[in-house]
């Protein structure tokens, strides 16, 4: 198996993203912050297209279009109106309403401009928007597998080089904030390292493995491990072992896309600690 | 559709425009089921938003994704796919039903669970199907200028049903979404109503993205609901401002798509926005009664006045 070249590259890559996943989703779930993440991971496609239509290179507006958009609901996320009490303001529906609105109108823009790119090549627009979905890790090139891993791995040591002031931030925000430590700047950076980790995610295994990886590793390990850092290193396994596992399953069943291998995997191990606590 | 319609031009006689465009029958069809599904979608996304609900929303919404695909792989109706994993993912999402604080982290976190595993499942059938997904903005942004009569009579059907029984259920699951221990202290069946809830959103929004694609009925579950609890914290006037918004995002979005080039979803989405963003700003800039000031309610209810 390891033999294979493309293998080797998805290997890379997805160990890479898997990681960043779990250990962001670790936080993402403390922080009631997963229909941001969710969020993140839709405005990816049009992001790319927007690229697409102007001419740029695809990766620009996806990294573009993340970023931006986790800056922008890391500060709508501590707006005055939406603070809540304790808990993160994601957790009110003010903050939910708003995050929904902006990205359905953030996926309207990407249907204008698959309308404006498909009057040249609709065949070649779909496709591309199915490859943004769903990523095609089987079909990464060495040199974008490298670039993928060395992006995630990059912006995992920088949530985990805040983590510390992050999970004060995210446990009890108004003690941290007396402290000094600086909660509304940490939420707006975590967000957009999330939307780094979304880009990167997004060009390799597509919008639909980083939701997945996500919520399900980082859930199952905030079941099992009631230790912060235990957790988080937790959570980064399980993600990398579903994905190694998803991979390998793939490999063996050639009619099975390994996104929905590995994401299968993880959402069953999600249920099986559901279940057993 | 597009071509023998090439160039309808707007004037700015209104009138002669709205006659213009009610000339074709399609676009009649497009308004009638657009309304239809603006007012299902508004009430239900109005106690999907009180019920703090709108990850599952749009949870609910992605089911149709597997639903069309598995349908088309089994050579099945697609409505009938809709309905299986709308209903399917509500039993789910359902299964993890607590008010309690603690919990909505791990609840958020298993509602993107169920959504990366449906939106998995679909990607399977996809390219067990043949690996090309054919019509990625119809299955998005749906098909609103191509409705049969027959969609629209059972979209209103089906419209009139979810509304007669969330009318049925509507005072105690009032009662249960702003106040939960309350209610089940005085006996409303809290897990019962929160199951029910998402299954009807589950119904209602398979059968609406069956017209309007998975993100739209979202944008119409979501927008106009939010911008009227933006815009009032009285229930009832906020609910009828929320079916009169989501009218107008519809007739507005439909009533430009008509003389442009680009598809109606980018109009509704984009409609949808800019009023939810009015909305918010308009809220920001009034002044607010000084008993709404730092009130994490969005609404002005008693629970003691749901109490029949």
């Amino acid at each position: 198996m390891l033999g294979q070249e493309f293998m080797r590259n998805a290997l890379l890559a997805g160990t890479c993203v898997a990681l960043a996943c779990g250990v962001s989703g670790w936080f993402a779930v403390l922080r009631g912050q997963m229909f941001a993440g969710d969020a993140l991971g839709h405005v990816a496609f049009p992001g790319a297209l927007a690229a697409a239509a102007a001419g740029v290179d695809q990766r620009i507006g996806l990294l573009t279009a993340t970023v931006a958009v986790g800056i922008a609901l890391g500060a709508l996320a501590y707006a005055p109106r939406a603070r809540g009490a304790g808990a993160p303001s994601s957790a009110s529906g003010a903050g939910d309403a708003a995050i929904g609105t902006a990205f359905t109108f953030v996926l309207g823009l990407g249907v204008f401009f698959l309308a404006r790119l498909g009057a040249s090549s609709q065949a070649g627009s779909g496709l591309q928007g199915a490859r943004t979905l769903f990523g095609s890790i089987f079909g990464l090139g060495a040199g974008e597998a490298r670039l993928t891993a060395a992006a995630a791995l990059g912006a995992t040591l920088l949530v985990l080089a805040i983590a510390r002031p992050l999970l004060f931030a995210s446990v009890a925000p108004e003690v941290a904030a007396a402290r000094g430590v600086r909660v509304r700047v940490l939420g707006v950076a975590f967000l957009g390292l999330l939307g780094v980790i979304a880009a990167g995610a997004t060009q390799a295994v597509g919008a639909l493995l980083l939701l997945g990886l996500l919520a399900a590793p980082a859930a199952s390990a905030h079941r099992l491990a009631a230790r912060p850092f235990a957790g988080i290193a937790l959570a980064g396994a399980l993600a990398v072992a579903c994905t190694w596992a998803g991979l390998a399953l793939a490999f063996a069943i050639p009619s099975l896309p390994p996104s929905s291998a590995i994401i299968a995997l993880a959402v069953a191990l999600h249920a099986l600690t559901r279940w057993l606590r | 559709m597009r071509t023998e319609l090439a160039g309808p031009t707007a004037s700015w006689n209104l009138a002669s425009d709205l006659s213009q465009l009610l000339e074709y029958h399609f676009m009649v069809n497009a308004l009638l089921a657009g309304s239809v599904a603006a007012v299902t979608a508004g009430l239900l996304g109005w106690l999907m938003l009180v019920r703090h609900e709108t990850f599952a929303g749009h949870t609910l919404a992605v089911m149709a994704f597997p639903g069309a695909s598995g349908a088309a792989l089994l050579g099945a109706p697609a409505a009938a796919g809709y309905y299986a994993f709308c209903g399917a993912g509500a039993l789910a999402l359902g299964s993890s039903t607590q008010a309690r604080q603690g919990s909505f982290r791990q609840r958020s976190a298993w509602i993107g669970s169920v959504q990366a595993l449906a939106l998995a499942a679909g990607f399977l059938f996809v390219s067990a199907y043949g690996g090309v997904l054919g019509d990625l903005e119809g299955l998005l942004f749906g098909n609103l200028l191509g409705i049969a009569d027959g969609q629209l009579v059972a979209l209103a059907a089906l419209a009139a049903l979810t509304l007669a029984l969330l009318l049925a259920i509507g005072r105690p699951l009032l009662f249960a979404s702003i106040d939960p221990d309350a209610a089940s202290a005085r006996g409303v069946p809290v897990r019962a109503l929160a199951s029910a809830f998402l299954l009807l959103l589950g119904i209602a929004v398979g059968s609406i993205s069956q017209i309007t694609g998975v993100l739209l009925v979202f944008s119409l579950l979501v927008a106009p609901a939010a911008s009227a609890q933006a815009l009032t914290p009285r229930p009832v006037l906020s609910l009828a401002l929320t079916v009169v918004l989501g009218l107008l995002v519809v007739w507005l979005g439909l009533g430009i798509a008509y003389f442009s080039v680009y598809p109606p979803g980018f109009f509704v989405a984009s409609v949808s926005f800019a009023i939810y963003v009015l909305a918010r700003a308009s809220a920001a800039l009034l002044p607010r009664r000084a008993s709404d000031e730092g009130d994490e309610r969005t609404l002005d209810v008693q629970p003691d006045e749901l109490v029949a």
